[in-house]
């Protein structure tokens, strides 16, 4: 599946690139997308060593643990797969609230973690496993309490109230993370049907 | 807005020093288990390289081809038939390629249209209520060496048509 899509966008761009005749673009897009890349890896760099050693801390003091606990009832619903009192919970929970609270750059570490702890659950397959997927469904959703980039831009934008659109983020956001539960779920039991499931 | 500033400047301090207190509470060596803990995450920041290089170099192709652009204006007349505005179509497409992206073009948005118009808070709820699905993708599990991404890819896709219409919807109904 990866393979097919990541040669379909080089594939379409080349044909499109040699029909239009812009082909210069496509080369200085190469080199230029590569770089892009590394940039946002090394910026990374700062933000995966600190909260990792952050999350470490809490981790030992065995607060993850506890936040785990606290929300198992809410959280174990949403991954039934994860055995009670697994750190995997910690993890999840912080992810999700750092998301909420539109600290991205919080949450990929956590995110991340959490990916490590499932992965282990699943014997260290290269598969992705069903909480995974379901982790995964919620990030892309971006469950969002407080757009924090947006509103900035709409302050830099002069808006009269550049909070205005928190309400209609809420909303939407929620839309969409409910509707990656239930699109995961069917996704689910439909690999369950089809017998593909082994895990 | 100064109230929910303050909220959002005092979260991640007030955050540190909870766990930092909880740890000397218990007697955890804080310093030492950063620095295990944080070694991890240059490894990680490294592992990811090659997984974002690939995505982004494929992505970036495909959008400066011009082949973007041309799935843009084929959709054009199907989103003019359910009366969304044609202008919001290119961010719609490029939030799950590209973070960088839909936020330039988010400001662009609002830039042309102002942040207080129809077209500038529907960018604004576009780009804060979805995330960019093949960067989440892309990261997520290249850290951790998941090979065979199942159905991930499609639930996360479907998230972001779910995202970009309950927009379209919402912003309609609250503010016009």
């Amino acid at each position: 599946m990866v393979n097919v899509i990541w040669v379909s966008l080089f594939f379409i761009g080349f044909i499109f690139a040699a029909i239009n005749g812009n082909m210069e673009d496509v080369n200085e897009a190469i080199f230029s997308g590569a770089k892009e890349a590394v940039v946002i890896c090394i910026g990374l760099i700062s933000v995966l060593t600190f909260w990792l050693g952050m999350m470490k801390i809490a981790e030992l003091a065995g607060i993850l643990t506890k936040v785990g606990e606290w929300l198992h009832p809410l959280v174990s619903r949403l991954f039934p797969d994860i055995p009670r009192g697994h750190p995997a919970f910690g993890y999840i929970v912080s992810n999700m609230s750092a998301n909420m609270f539109g600290l991205g750059n919080a949450a990929t570490p956590m995110g991340i973690k959490a990916m490590k702890e499932l992965k282990k659950l699943n014997h260290d397959k290269d598969e992705a496993s069903r909480s995974m997927i379901t982790l995964l469904a919620i990030n892309t959703a971006s469950l969002t309490i407080i757009p924090t980039t947006v509103i900035a831009l709409r302050i830099e934008y002069n808006s009269i109230a550049p909070t205005e659109i928190v309400v209609t983020t809420i909303l939407a956001t929620t839309c969409s993370t409910i509707g990656a539960i239930l699109i995961d779920r069917f996704f689910y039991y439909r690999r369950l049907k089809k017998g593909r499931d082994s895990y | 807005m100064s109230g929910l500033s303050a909220i959002s400047i005092w979260i991640i301090p007030s955050f540190i020093f909870i766990i930092l207190l909880i740890a000397t509470w218990k007697k955890v060596p804080t310093y030492e288990a950063f620095t295990d803990g944080a070694k991890e995450g240059v490894n990680l920041s490294f592992s990811i390289i090659p997984y974002l290089v690939g995505m982004l170099v494929s992505i970036k192709v495909f959008r400066e081809s011009g082949a973007l652009d041309f799935f843009i204006d084929a959709l054009r007349p199907l989103f003019a038939l359910f009366y969304i505005p044609t202008e919001i179509l290119p961010l719609a497409l490029i939030r799950p390629l590209s973070g960088n992206g839909a936020l330039g073009m988010t400001s662009d948005l609002i830039a042309t249209y102002g942040p207080d118009s129809f077209i500038g808070r529907l960018a604004s709820t576009m780009q804060g209520s979805t995330d960019t699905t093949f960067y989440v993708l892309t990261v997520y599990f290249g850290a951790v060496g998941i090979k065979k991404m199942g159905d991930a890819l499609k639930v996360g896709l479907s998230a972001d048509v779910i995202g970009i219409i309950a927009s379209i919807i919402i912003v309609r109904l609250v503010f016009l």
